[in-house]
């Protein structure tokens, strides 16, 4: 695994959307068993870039995301290897029983990429904006869980999961989000990464609270707060290992992700932490709550997906940690 | 089709309903219903119509077979079995712990199963996935695939019959078991269904409608499916839920059936006499 950190507060310089379609060209160009599928979303998902150069391998299939998972999967079936995309709410919910059975159940092996993750939806609103995907696919026997952090990850991911076996769900934006890794960094599934040393106590963190939690630090640090920040970008399988980690040699562990605390990166952390090694915790999500319309930003301070958030809730836990 | 094809035809499928009744008689329960009403199509379709070979079940040149009304499974196993996909002691396992033979089908269990359907509707999109794998990289492969009546109520296999019919698939042939009944009675009561090749036929399809428990008609019918280029095909098969033996073809709640050893070895000897009635038919 060799990635490097360019982490300085920047946003990115190109969109997911840019690097989705590019990416996707090249690994048509690799493989000729490469195939793209989406659900009336080409234009906006930036696989036009694909169509235009791979036209036999890009299957628009119009809106309707069931027929989509499963002629994705009875392509697996004949050697195929399927990226099938759409919106995260459509590509999860909406299609839940056919990725559970057609895919999982039936070992297929199809990718999926689910973008506009939570509250990057923004101006398509509450019913187009994700909180429960990652717990809807946790919750498939043998899937993997892939919250994108940047650009880079983004091209890497889609890159190295070619030939994984069964579902695998990829998380992302069509937006961009901060520049975390160097151009050209690669990444092992299931293999938490960690940004930031610290002592005090440890933010693990996914998806668009990458970036928050790196911010998060540096306010602390100024406050005599040594913040580790781990990057947990696979959801599942979870690297356990870094996680218990992280308890024993912090002692307070906050969570923060762009999701709903039940089901996602929250839940499976505790999982984790209450089986091996019980410590304080706090989460930085969507306390069961649906999404809604307006700005990107607005929506951050709505949820309570910031960096300020995340600054408090390590208060509070280290609160926990002096006294429990 | 020549008597004597067609009385072999006949034996197999009279075979097939053995075998079937054999695996319910052990379970004592189960979907007997759907199982019959499918059996005189698999009986045609494993007499030279699909291109298979039984001792490399995951051969990549074979045709491919969907039944998407997956609880139909135990007619698919006992045809499976017969053929030589795997022992006919196995029949007597279905639905016990370990079994290979579970009561909807799986593909990764059963050798032979080229789709793990249970969910209705599902399987017509698999199936179509895989018939475009196969145009793509333009290999003659077909995919048939089995709907039951009651399963078109899914909007799924709209969704599919729309995609089938832009993407042109005429490597794939569906069949529609219409038996007429779902599980909580005829179709027509639970949601009408209408005339379903003329609804295939709208949505770009070459629709047939056939006599499902004719073998003759129904190899024929598929015989001009397979000549039917730039659009998929369709066969509604007017079949009879129960088909083959005479207490469940009336029986009115015949979907799920409970069965006691002797309804079981009542059907088992009709089926054996009507067997012999068949050995002894004179064929030229």
């Amino acid at each position: 695994m060799a990635y490097s950190i360019i982490y300085n507060g920047s946003d990115e310089k190109q969109t997911h959307k840019e690097v989705f379609g590019k990416t996707m060209v090249e690994l048509a160009d690799a493989d000729p068993d490469v195939i793209c599928l989406d659900a009336d979303l080409m234009n906006s998902s930036g696989l036009v870039k694909f169509a235009a150069s791979h036209p036999m391998r890009a299957i628009n299939c119009g809106i309707q995301e069931a027929n989509m998972i499963g002629v994705a999967a009875g392509l697996s079936a004949v050697g195929k290897k399927p990226y099938a995309h759409s919106f995260g709410p459509f590509a999860s919910r909406r299609c839940f029983d056919q990725v559970f059975l057609s895919v999982a159940y039936s070992q297929n092996s199809v990718r999926i990429i689910g973008s506009d993750a939570g509250v990057t939806a923004a101006y398509n609103g509450g019913t187009h904006m994700p909180f429960e995907d990652m717990a809807l696919m946790r919750a498939v026997p043998g899937s993997t869980v892939i919250d994108i952090t940047d650009a880079v990850m983004l091209r890497a991911i889609l890159k190295s999961v070619k030939d994984r076996p069964g579902l695998t769900y990829i998380r992302s934006t069509r937006k961009s989000f901060k520049a975390v890794f160097g151009e050209g960094s690669e990444f092992e599934i299931g293999k938490g990464i960690l940004l930031r040393d610290g002592k005090d106590a440890a933010v693990i963190a996914s998806g668009l609270l990458v970036g928050e939690a790196m911010q998060a630090a540096e306010v602390l640090e100024k406050e005599g707060i040594s913040l580790r920040v781990v990057n947990m970008f696979t959801v599942k399988p979870l690297d356990q290992e870094l996680v218990i980690k992280c308890a024993q040699e912090t002692g307070a562990i906050v969570v923060a992700e762009n999701h709903n605390v039940i089901g996602g990166l929250c839940s499976a952390v505790a999982d984790v932490i209450v089986r091996t090694c019980p410590i304080p915790m706090e989460f930085v999500g969507v306390n069961d709550e649906f999404g809604e319309v307006g700005p990107q930003d607005y929506l951050m301070q709505r949820f309570g997906l910031t960096a300020a958030a995340i600054v408090e809730k390590v208060k509070a836990v280290l609160g926990r940690k002096r006294t429990e | 089709m020549n008597a004597k094809r067609k009385n072999e035809l006949k034996k197999f499928a009279t075979r097939i309903r053995i075998e079937t009744m054999k695996e319910f008689k052990a379970s004592g329960f189960g979907h007997i219903g759907g199982a019959l009403s499918m059996v005189d199509l698999l009986s045609v379709l494993y007499s030279g119509i699909m291109k298979i070979d039984p001792q490399r079940p995951d051969w990549d040149g074979r045709d491919r077979l969907v039944i998407s009304k997956g609880h139909a499974g135990p007619s698919l196993y006992a045809t499976l079995a017969l053929k030589g996909y795997f022992p006919l002691n196995w029949l007597v396992t279905l639905n016990k712990p370990h079994t290979r033979l579970p009561s909807h089908c799986d593909r990764t269990k059963t050798p032979g199963v080229d789709m793990t359907t249970g969910a209705l509707g599902q399987g017509i999109s698999t199936a179509l996935g895989m018939a475009l794998g196969f145009k793509l990289d333009g290999k003659d492969n077909r995919v048939y695939v089995v709907l039951g009546d009651g399963e078109c109520d899914e909007g799924q296999i709209w969704e599919g019959a729309l995609f089938s019919a832009h993407h042109q698939l005429d490597n794939l042939i569906v069949f529609v078991d219409n038996n007429g009944k779902q599980l909580d009675g005829y179709t027509d009561d639970v949601l009408k269904l209408g005339d379903l090749a003329a609804k295939f036929a709208e949505f770009g399809w070459a629709a047939q409608t056939v006599d499902g428990g004719d073998i003759e008609q129904i190899e024929s019918a598929i015989e001009t499916a397979k000549e039917t280029k730039g659009k998929p095909s369709c066969l509604v098969l007017k079949t009879i839920k129960g088909a083959g033996i005479k207490e469940f073809e009336e029986m009115q709640a015949n979907h799920h059936i409970i069965l006691s050893a002797e309804m079981a070895d009542k059907a088992l000897k009709d089926l054996n006499d009507l067997m012999n009635a068949l050995n002894e038919e004179v064929v030229v």
